[in-house]
């Protein structure tokens, strides 16, 4: 017999007939939601390394500290990458008898690759930020774009000569917005950008010079990865790579939660089409028994069964999966549209990838949960021709869902890209499924003795729970499922939102004040009294290098690490305060108390402890201004970079660095009216460093709202796959309902009577399973939050609430609206069609 | 010498007729055994042995069917009768390899039945027996005439379709080819499963209440045809009802009281 034939005709009649609609339903918005979150996830996180990338000024930079070679250029070029150079240095900027200490940058062509760099021609209007614009070239040779800070110091007009070195140069603009602007100590002076044309002439470059020579990279997302792999391998000493992943933590903070996010939302999905998978399939199997058992009567092998059904579901599968794809793409394009009227940002074109990924999660749910069904229906008993009360044995359930289980938990280490949140959440889930399925087997049993005790709808309601003691459980346990994913989501959304939003509050510090001396401390408090700012916090700061650990001798060349070379070639800032910081938590060890003043102790950032080797009870020994001081670790912190406040990798109580040369440093926030009282500082408190940081923030803010914006977008797939699981489960008995109806009404049961019924089990159904989901959600949400987003968990009393009310309402209301045509139904045609 | 000599004649002669008589008695006794073993039996076309079915509910058992002998040659029309509960569908599928028994022998054309696995009894359905149920059992995806290829379909053959036409043409149903089992009455219903249940040629025919849901008209009429294809075709039946009428039409009735014969 051609089996392959048979399968598509009775896949054709089944199609027909309408009996595959949920199956097809249920796939076809899984995969189709699977491949919208995958290409707006893939489209999203290209658009947020390009935004993030913007701060940076192009996709990648090497940094240097003597010239580039120029085979960087040209490998950069034959990969059809976009270059453009700079330069930074510091020196003195004289007008007349004023001079001032700034950071020069010398650009060319093409600058910056990425963002915006803005200037106004309004340079002394009082109000410089009114009328700015997108620069569209860089400074013309012989001319200069100069910083605010360096304006308000040397007053400067439109058409001012300055000195840069020996080149006499105009100031042509007010710089308003750099993309590239930074708070790390390089750039601290006011910002000067000249065009690198006048770089000779300037006669700043000479051997010794402080300079860093930077190459900016942009182009496609691919051609970058393959330049940075090259470039990688090719970097010498003083050379190094930096993208916006290795320069910004707070943006690199956000975007790899982002990107956990939005691989959690991918696998929740995945869980809740297998759900639905399961259900239905079991629909169609027990739909199918009757035929099963007449071929069986007919003479047909149990392989032969099997293998029909077989291809029928791999055929099925693979049209289902091919139309999700297609909703995916249409879907995805249409709320791409949606959003970009909304932020404002192109979305590059994502790959073709989560179309194959599409697909093969598609084959691989619906073979992974609907094989088990597939086997036990071989095995349906030819007798059932005779006698329709035998079903088919449950044999192959167990073992066939380990499968599905398994194939599962393959995918959900391959979808998460992270082995860590994969095996939290494929764990969470396999627990789950177990514990779920013994509260849900004990409590169904608990539930059908306290029967006796109810009357009315209660009593046929719990009936119902009992008869169908098998599927209530199943149900319970897919329903569980399903809420647990979107509950999880829902919490880690929540957490994560906040986060984001409580890491950036309103007043959130947008000007760094530095190289404040220990005689301008009285005089800047009354300054700031004067002016009604709120005394801010200052913190001391002690230069110092750290020599050894442990009394072994450390130099760059004991670390493989870039960053950890740079963190002991450079300079640390030592500070000391006697209560921790709200924004820093101790991993290990203790902060100090009273007694531990003036003791020789230290706690330092865990991050950078861990890149340089440092371990709790080390001691560090430090120079400082020639002298040497050594240090005990006593605890590891963990600071919140996200909060922009003023933080130091390393901080000793108080009594113990006051003897050394010590400057300080305060961050505060002045709103847009106020930023009048920064010139006046200035001329204050001349040797003050007064750093922006309010450009960054906005870009950040930008960020964050964005990826705040994927993640909703995302979430609302994952709650539409829901969705589908609830109508999944309520269809998955709606046939047994139909005939308990037509039987019910037969004998006179009023719609009243049997629709609270239903409600009864309904809720009870639903009420179990989002208790249960609730548990779940709260103890995956704390491990995930905890362990792989680093979110500070707070226990959510309304998880509970929402979840035992969704369930009950939701189950209800969407059980009630899918049993409807159950009653509408004559009961003849019912039983009839039953015979 | 001459001692040794006589002795000889004697023991040769003994050995010899010592040796012959083994040889002679162990063909003798391979011909007793062929002849009194099943090989050379000619056995009823169907037959029941000592057939016993028990079911266990929970902590009580059961008896459905109690050591039933039957055997049903070939060409018969043979009813199982009785009251409801009395074992006579247990009994047709235990003789159509539908079911196992507890103990006891099922014999279709000489095969033991029940020595056969599960796949193999399926292929011996196919290529011997032909059903009519009660609920038709028709599969509501296939169309009439697509109903009745499955049994050829299902044994490879590849005229499937020519053979159906003909005997949807023969029960009176050229009219209805294309159309689905709901589309069609109850009396066409059970016409489509006629022709599917002898689409195959089979040699016995099982028939379980065919005329249950039907009006006592078309039921008439449907016992009629069966009837007809069983002669013309000379099918052995084996039919279940409670149906004194339908029963009195059949050579042999069998009665089934509480699980046991009473002929």
């Amino acid at each position: 017999m051609n089996l392959v034939k048979l399968s598509l005709r009775m896949l054709q009649r089944d199609l027909y007939a309408g009996e595959l609609n949920v199956l097809i339903f249920a796939l076809v918005i899984a995969v189709g939601g699977m491949t919208t979150v995958g290409f707006f996830t893939d489209r999203v996180q290209l658009a947020l390394s390009r935004q993030g990338d913007q701060l940076l000024g192009a996709d990648l930079i090497i940094v240097s500290d003597h010239p580039l070679s120029q085979h960087y250029t040209d490998k950069a070029i034959q990969l059809g990458l976009t270059t453009s150079t700079a330069l930074k240095f510091p020196s003195m900027v004289v007008k007349g008898e004023k001079s001032m200490l700034v950071g020069i940058k010398a650009v060319t062509a093409g600058y910056p690759l990425r963002g915006e760099l803005r200037i106004t021609d309004n340079i002394d209007g009082g109000l410089p930020f009114l009328k700015d614009y997108v620069a569209n070239a860089i400074p013309s040779p012989g001319s200069v774009w100069v910083g605010e800070k360096l304006v308000a110091r040397l007053a400067l007009k439109k058409g001012d000569m300055i000195e840069v070195g020996t080149a006499h140069l105009t100031v042509a603009s007010l710089i308003t917005q750099e993309p590239d602007y930074s708070i790390s100590f390089i750039n601290l002076g006011p910002r000067v950008l000249i065009n690198a044309i006048d770089l000779p002439a300037t006669g700043l470059i000479q051997q010794g010079s402080r300079i860093s020579y930077r190459l900016l990279i942009s182009g496609k997302a691919g051609s970058v990865k393959t330049f940075r792999n090259w470039v990688q391998s090719h970097l010498v000493l003083g050379e190094r790579i930096e993208g916006i992943r290795d320069a910004r933590p707070e943006i690199k903070a956000a975007l790899e939660r982002a990107e956990k996010f939005l691989s959690l939302a991918a696998m929740a999905s995945v869980v809740l089409a297998a759900a639905a998978v399961a259900l239905t399939t079991r629909r169609f199997i027990m739909r199918h028994l009757d035929g099963c058992a007449v071929m069986r009567c007919l003479g047909a092998r149990q392989t032969e069964i099997l293998y029909l059904y077989l291809y029928h579901f791999i055929i099925l599968g693979i049209v289902s999966s091919v139309i999700g794809c297609l909703l995916g793409i249409i879907a995805q394009e249409a709320l791409v549209y949606w959003l970009a009227t909304m932020v404002e940002v192109e979305l590059p074109w994502p790959s073709l990838l989560p179309v194959v990924h599409g697909i093969l999660v598609g084959m691989v749910l619906l073979l992974g949960f609907a094989l088990p069904p597939l086997l036990n229906l071989r095995n349906v008993p030819a007798l059932r021709v005779l006698r329709r009360d035998i079903g088919v044995s449950n044999a192959h359930s167990l073992t066939g869902y380990v499968l599905g289980l398994a194939v599962l938990s393959v995918l959900f280490l391959w979808k998460a890209g992270d082995a860590r949140l994969g095996i939290f959440v494929m764990t969470g889930f396999i627990v789950a499924i177990a514990i779920f399925g013994l509260f849900g087997i004990l409590l169904v049993k608990t539930l059908s003795n306290a029967r006796s005790k109810s009357g009315g709808s209660w009593n046929y309601g719990l009936a119902s729970i009992w008869r169908r003691a098998n599927t209530s459980v199943v149900q319970v346990i897919a329903l569980g499922l399903g809420l647990m994913a979107l509950l999880t989501l829902t919490l880690i959304r929540g957490d994560l939102l906040q986060n984001w939003h409580t890491g950036l509050p309103p007043d959130t510090p947008n000007r760094f004040l530095v190289n404040i001396q220990e005689d301008q401390l009285q005089p800047l408090k009354v300054f700031f009294n004067q002016h009604n700012i709120v005394q801010p916090t200052i913190h001391p700061m002690v230069r110092a290098r750290l020599t050894s650990i442990n009394g072994r001798i450390v130099s760059p060349e004991d670390y493989s690490n870039t960053r950890a070379k740079r963190l002991v070639k450079r300079e640390f800032n030592l500070s000391w305060a006697s209560e921790i910081r709200s924004d820093n938590q101790i991993m290990d060890g203790r902060w100090w108390q009273d007694r531990d003043i003036g003791k020789a102790v230290l706690s330092m950032e865990a991050d950078v402890a861990k890149i340089i080797g440092v371990h709790l009870g080390d001691t560090l020994t430090y120079d400082i201004a020639g002298s040497t001081f050594s240090v005990e670790v006593t605890s590891l912190r963990k600071v919140d970079w996200d909060s922009f406040g003023v933080n130091f990798f390393a901080v000793t109580p108080p009594g113990v660095l006051e003897q050394y040369p010590t400057s300080y440093i305060t961050s505060l926030y002045l709103p847009q009216h106020q930023m009048g009282i920064m010139d006046q500082l200035v001329i204050a408190f001349p040797n003050f460093l007064v750093i922006d940081v309010a450009a960054i923030i906005t870009q950040v803010q930008k960020v964050i709202e964005q990826v705040t914006k994927a993640v909703e977008f995302v979430f609302l797939f994952t709650l539409l796959a829901g969705l589908v699981v609830l109508y999944a489960a309520i269809i998955s008995t709606q046939d047994e309902r139909i005939y308990e109806a037509a039987i019910f009404r037969t004998l006179g049961a009023k719609r009243r009577q049997i629709i609270s019924a239903w409600a009864v089990e309904f809720a009870i159904l639903g009420g179990l399973s989002g208790l249960f989901a609730a548990m779940g959600a709260s103890v995956l949400g704390y491990v995930i939050g905890k362990y792989t987003l680093n979110l500070s968990y707070t226990f959510n009393l309304w998880i509970w609430l929402i979840g035992l009310f969704a369930g009950i309402i939701g189950v209800m209301v969407a059980g009630l609206m899918g049993t409807r045509s159950a009653l509408s139904r004559p009961p003849i045609l019912t039983l009839r069609r039953i015979g | 010498m001459t001692v040794v000599k006589s002795v000889g004649g004697v023991l040769v002669p003994a050995l010899l007729y010592v040796i012959l008589e083994v040889v002679l008695n162990k063909i003798l006794s391979a011909i007793r055994r062929f002849f009194m073993t099943d090989n050379f039996i000619i056995r009823p076309i169907v037959q029941a042995i000592s057939l016993t079915k028990h079911v266990r509910n929970s902590d009580t058992q059961l008896t459905i069917l109690q050591d039933i002998n039957l055997d049903i040659n070939a060409g018969e029309a043979v009813s199982i009768v009785g009251a409801s509960g009395s074992g006579k569908s247990t009994l047709l599928g235990l003789l159509a390899g539908l079911d196992t028994p507890s103990s006891g022998k099922v014999y279709l054309n000489g095969e033991d039945i029940f020595l056969l696995d599960e796949d193999e009894r399926a292929e011996l359905r196919g290529r011997m027996l032909g059903f009519v149920f009660q609920s038709f059992q028709l599969l509501p995806v296939l169309t009439a005439i697509e109903n009745v290829m499955l049994p050829l379909e299902l044994s490879g053959a590849n005229n499937a379709s020519t053979v159906a036409l003909e005997l949807l043409g023969r029960v009176g149903l050229d009219a209805r080819l294309k159309h689905y089992p709901k589309q069609l009455s109850g009396g066409e219903q059970q016409r489509v499963a006629i022709a599917r249940a002898y689409v195959t040629h089979p040699k016995l025919l099982l028939a379980d209440e065919p005329t249950g849901n039907l009006d006592s008209t078309t039921g008439a009429q449907i016992i009629d045809l069966m009837f007809e294809l069983n002669r013309e075709r000379g099918t052995t039946l084996i039919l279940v009802t409670h149906d004194e009428a339908i029963s009195s039409r059949c050579t042999r009735q069998v009665q089934l009281v509480g699980g046991k014969t009473e002929s």
